[in-house]
Parts: C-alpha cells; sequence; structure tokens
C-alpha cells in the first residue's frame, strides 16, 4: 500500500518533472514558432497603436479574437478578409451604436486615424497561422 | 474556534458573500442583453458588465480562499494569528481594491484582457496586498508548533497563485504572446494551483468533519494534487490550440487535458470514500452536503464538460462559443464557488456559537443554488451546441445564428432564478448567524456547536 511519503515524491516529482517539459515547450513557443506563425516582424507602429486602441476599449469584452474574448460579438480574427476596410473603418467611426440585428455596440466615434490603426491590427492578426482556426463551414450543410 | 485571530475570516466572508450578489446581479443584466433586452447600455454595456462579471467572481473567491486560509492555518499551526491588525489592514486594502477596480470598469479604465482587466497601478497594489496575506499565512505558519500537510498544502497554493499573477503583468505587443502568458495566470490559476487551495480546504473539512485519520487523508491529499499538476501543467496546451501557436501543443493539450479530470475524479471519490469511511456524526450536515458537494459538482463541471471540448477536433468549432460558458460556470460553481460555501457553512456555527445550519432553509439554499445552475449549464449547452453547428458548422452570420438561440437565454434567466435565490437564502443564513461572538471563541473545542452528536 502506498505510504504518505511515496505519496509526496509523486507529488513533487510529478510536478517538477511536468513542469520543466512545459518550461521547455514554452521557450520554444514565444522563442521561435510564435514569431514565426504569427509574422512578428510585421508589426508596425500602426499595428501597435490599433492594438492599444483594442485593449484599452476592451473589444475583448463582447467579441473574440483568436476564439478569445467574450461571446456576444462577432469573432474578429478574420474579420479583415470577410467584412473588408470599409466596413470595419464605417463600424468603428459611427457616431451612433452599429446595432446589427439590434445589438447594439457601443459608438465608439474614432477618428480616421484611429480606424486605420485598428485596420492595421485586424490585417495582421488576419495573416496568422492559427492550425486551421476558425474553421470553414461544411458546404454540405450549407442553405 | 480555538484561536481567537480566526474571526478575522468572518469579515473576508461577508466580502464574498457581498460580492457575489453583485456578481449574479451583472449575470443577469449579461443575460437579458443576449435575450435581446438591453436597456442599460447606455450606462452598462456589455463589456462592462461582462467585465464586472468575471472579476466579481476571481475578487469574491479568493476573499473566500482567504478567510479560509485565516481560518484554518491558526488551527492548524495552532497558534494565534501573527497580526490580527494587519489582516484586517489587508481585508480593507483588498475591498478597497475591488471595489475601486470594479467602479473603473463603468469609466472605461481597464486593460481588454479577459479576466486580468484590472488596470496596471491597481495591479501593483494587488501584488503588495497579496504579499502582505502571504507574510501573515506564512508567519504564522512558520511560528506555529506544527506544519501540517494540509496547511503546507495550502500555503504552496497560495504562494503559487501569488507568483502565477506575475507573468500577465509582462507586457507584449504580440497578441498571440499576450495571450500565451494570460493563460499562465488564468489555467494555471483555476486547472493548477487553486486546485491545491481546493484540496487543502477539502482536506481540512474533511478531517474535521469525518473524524478520519489525519495521516490517511493528507496521504491522499498528495496523491490528488500530484494528479492535477501531472495533467493540469501540460494541460494548458489546450488553451494553445489555435492562437498562432505550434502544432504540438494539439497532441499534448489533448493528451493531457484528457488526464485533466482524474484529478476531480480523485477528489470526488476521495470526499466521498472518507465520509464514508468516517465513524463521526457531526452534527452540521449541511457543511458536509456543501463538501461532498463541491468534490462532485467539481468533476461533473471542470472534470467532464471540461474534457467535452478539449479534444483538439472538437474545440476547432467550441473555441470561442457559448460552449466555453456551459464549461466555465459549472466549473467555478463546483470546484471553488461550492468549496467557499462549504468553508463559510463549516466556520460560521463555530464562529457565532449559533445553530443555525439545523434550519431546514440550509437544504433549500444548497438545492436551489445546485439544481439552479445545472439549468443554467445546460441552457449554455443548448446555446453553445447550436451556435457551434449554425455559425460554425452551417456557416450563418453570427447575428443571425444569436437570434435563433436567443430563446435559450430566457431558460438561462429562469435557472439563474433559482439559483440566485438559493444563494440568496443561504446570504441570508449568513447574515442570521451575526457576528463572532466571545463565548464561542472562549469556549473552544468544548463549544457546544462543535460537538459531535455521538460523542
Amino acid at each position: 500500500m502506498l505510504s504518505k511519503k511515496q505519496a509526496k515524491v509523486f507529488f513533487l516529482g510529478g510536478t517538477i518533472f511536468f513542469s520543466l517539459i512545459f518550461l521547455g515547450l514554452s521557450y520554444e513557443s514565444v522563442t521561435k514558432s510564435i514569431p514565426k506563425k504569427t509574422h512578428a516582424d510585421q508589426i508596425t507602429d500602426a499595428v501597435r497603436r490599433g492594438r492599444e486602441i483594442w485593449d484599452k476599449n476592451n473589444c475583448m469584452g463582447c467579441h473574440t479574437i483568436l476564439g478569445e474574448g467574450a461571446y456576444y460579438a462577432p469573432e474578429l480574427t478574420r474579420v479583415y478578409s470577410r467584412k473588408g476596410e470599409t466596413y470595419i473603418k464605417t463600424v468603428l467611426m459611427s457616431k451612433t451604436p452599429w446595432a446589427p440585428r439590434g445589438r447594439k455596440m457601443v459608438a465608439y466615434g474614432m477618428t480616421e486615424e484611429e480606424a486605420n490603426d485598428v485596420v492595421a491590427f485586424f490585417k495582421w492578426v488576419n495573416e496568422m497561422d492559427l492550425n486551421g482556426f476558425p474553421p470553414e463551414p461544411d458546404k454540405n450543410l450549407q442553405p | 474556534m480555538k484561536y481567537k485571530s480566526q474571526r478575522v475570516a468572518y469579515w473576508f466572508f461577508a466580502l464574498s458573500m457581498l460580492l457575489i450578489i453583485l456578481q449574479i446581479t451583472y449575470g443577469f443584466i449579461m443575460a437579458f442583453a443576449h435575450y435581446g433586452m438591453d436597456g442599460l447600455h447606455n450606462w452598462i454595456p456589455f463589456n462592462a458588465a461582462r467585465t464586472t462579471h468575471i472579476n466579481l467572481l476571481v475578487v469574491w473567491l479568493l476573499s473566500g480562499f482567504m478567510g479560509a486560509a485565516y481560518y484554518i492555518i491558526p488551527e492548524e499551526a495552532q497558534r494565534e494569528l501573527v497580526s490580527v491588525k494587519w489582516a484586517y489592514i489587508q481585508l480593507i486594502s483588498f475591498a478597497i481594491v475591488g471595489v475601486v477596480a470594479v467602479i473603473g470598469f463603468h469609466f472605461n479604465w481597464w486593460e481588454g484582457r479577459k479576466f486580468l482587466e484590472i488596470p496596471r497601478p491597481l495591479d501593483y497594489l494587488v501584488v503588495v496586498n497579496v504579499l502582505l496575506f502571504l507574510g501573515l499565512i506564512l508567519a504564522t505558519l512558520y511560528k506555529g508548533k506544527t506544519q501540517t500537510t494540509t496547511a503546507m498544502v495550502l500555503a504552496m497554493g497560495l504562494v503559487f497563485a501569488a507568483l502565477l499573477y506575475l507573468p500577465g503583468m509582462i507586457f507584449f505587443d504580440n497578441q498571440a504572446l499576450d495571450s500565451f502568458f494570460r493563460w499562465w495566470v488564468v489555467h494555471l490559476w483555476v486547472e493548477g494551483v487553486w486546485e491545491l487551495i481546493m484540496g487543502g480546504i477539502l482536506a481540512f473539512l474533511l478531517i474535521k468533519l469525518t473524524g478520519v485519520d489525519r495521516e490517511v487523508i493528507e496521504k491522499w491529499l498528495y496523491v490528488i494534487v500530484g494528479l492535477t499538476f501531472l495533467s493540469g501543467i501540460l494541460g494548458t496546451g489546450h488553451h494553445y490550440y489555435y492562437i498562432g501557436t505550434p502544432k504540438y501543443w494539439l497532441v499534448i493539450g489533448g493528451i493531457f487535458s484528457a488526464m485533466e479530470p482524474l484529478a476531480f475524479l480523485g477528489m470526488a471519490l476521495f470526499a466521498i470514500h472518507m465520509y464514508r469511511k468516517g465513524g463521526r456524526n457531526h452534527p452540521n450536515k449541511i457543511a458536509l452536503s456543501w463538501t461532498l458537494g463541491t468534490a462532485i459538482v467539481s468533476f461533473a463541471g471542470a472534470g467532464l464538460l471540461g474534457l467535452a471540448h478539449t479534444l483538439p477536433q472538437v474545440n476547432l468549432y467550441t473555441h470561442g462559443t457559448l460552449v466555453t460558458a456551459m464549461h466555465g460556470h459549472l466549473a467555478f460553481w463546483g470546484a471553488y464557488g461550492m468549496l467557499v460555501f462549504a468553508m463559510i457553512s463549516y466556520a460560521m456555527p463555530l464562529m457565532t456559537g449559533r445553530k443555525v445550519y439545523e434550519q431546514t432553509s440550509n437544504i433549500y439554499a444548497f438545492w436551489l443554488a445546485v439544481i439552479g445552475m445545472l439549468g443554467m449549464t445546460t441552457a449554455f449547452a443548448a446555446a453553445g451546441v447550436a451556435q457551434v453547428y449554425l455559425e460554425r458548422r452551417v456557416g450563418l452570420d453570427f447575428m443571425v445564428a444569436q437570434q435563433e438561440i436567443e430563446v435559450h437565454f430566457l431558460v438561462l434567466i429562469l435557472c439563474a432564478t433559482l439559483f440566485t435565490t438559493g444563494v440568496l437564502i443561504f446570504v441570508y443564513n449568513f447574515i442570521k448567524y451575526g457576528r463572532p461572538t466571545e463565548e464561542a471563541m472562549a469556549s473552544g473545542d468544548e463549544f457546544e456547536a462543535v460537538q459531535p452528536a455521538a460523542a
């Protein structure tokens, strides 16, 4: 029968062993794979400013990006290719709440420069390699 | 209650009770908005309600954990807290930081990073506050007569929870890297070190309520927290499937996430087995119900419903949908909400000397809250699965799909009303217990309320 000491060794040994593997894989991801898959070299000043606007207004409080955030408003990972620059800028610069089918967005009334920066951020996200996310709908199921 | 300083816990529990009511209020605002009734949009837009809802969750749970630690550590270490005054200072500063953060969310003062929205200046105050809390706990433990495994596991959980807050404060201009380290905090908290806290509190409650030998309970505690880390650390990989991360996480995350329910299953079997094995007929039956309840519901919510969408092939479709909300609600409630309720149910009679636990209303509180939350989870599941099919599989526009699933939010609101009724009865009973009394404290172990009926 397992003794308390053996149980302690299992806990401490397992924790240290798997922590080391996790740290090793994280190091590889952070220093090599993620910068490559996200085209980190294409993060321009406009992308940085766009990201700052994204964070400052807590867009993730309603939308998701990279599938992360809230589920009240559309996924925006591929919004640049799905909706295009003009549509995005119209939404961001609107002075009245944008409300497709009645669900309201905060009216941010951004300047054209700010909207351009957010578009630059979306364009950069649009190009990321996300292992197949978001998935393409099944053509056989489409109406 | 053996030590006078344990009464500090009362105020942390009271803060917890206040904040859960606020959290639920914001949950209703969000549910009504999903149902199409967003009359508060101009004052509390959805992102403010959502951020307040999830941050209040973290704060009321942490407040409950801190209260539990202030109650458990003196008893385990067999000495008074090193400073009651500083514990109260820590409580007040903790409450102030929480209130300022919540008010700030309504004025666009936040960082748009899910679960870590507290703005940077307040982050530093959180760090100072938690350091003060840990200082008090660790110093008490260090100076104590005994350092039990239960106390050490609980303290280790608290220390790692504090350390893991730090990666979330590093700034990255790459959204994917920001997400990568955000999960170091959020995942390694709730599916890692918070489970140490859970294990520690559960072990304490089982020792007290079942009378099973400490050595036996603590041995299994090691096995369970061992399983938690064995699966949970690399299980972080299920957040790294589709955020700009390499493909090896699909394999690693898939395998180790599939093992994560084992730790929760272990927790459930552990609690049930100790309950059956224990010969003690403890009079505080409702504390035992919450204790067994947290172990079992966490297995369902965190273990099974987590597994339901951590397979990479499934997660490709469910990632970023209401399926996550389904898992999240039952997981947080089962593993941590019910745990705090268990601790409060156990500690209140001992602090106040009143036997409110004997009243039938406690049973209503338990079942209404648990059934209400199961109903809410089912509503989220129906909405989430329908969303996945309509939006991700069929390819309907987001809002078209949302309108199709709107009706499930009516069910959600009805079930949330049941849940809220249960929680309100619990809070009402908490108030009825009143404040800690000198009589209860002076009686120590001899106090009538702690005596098993069979003793």
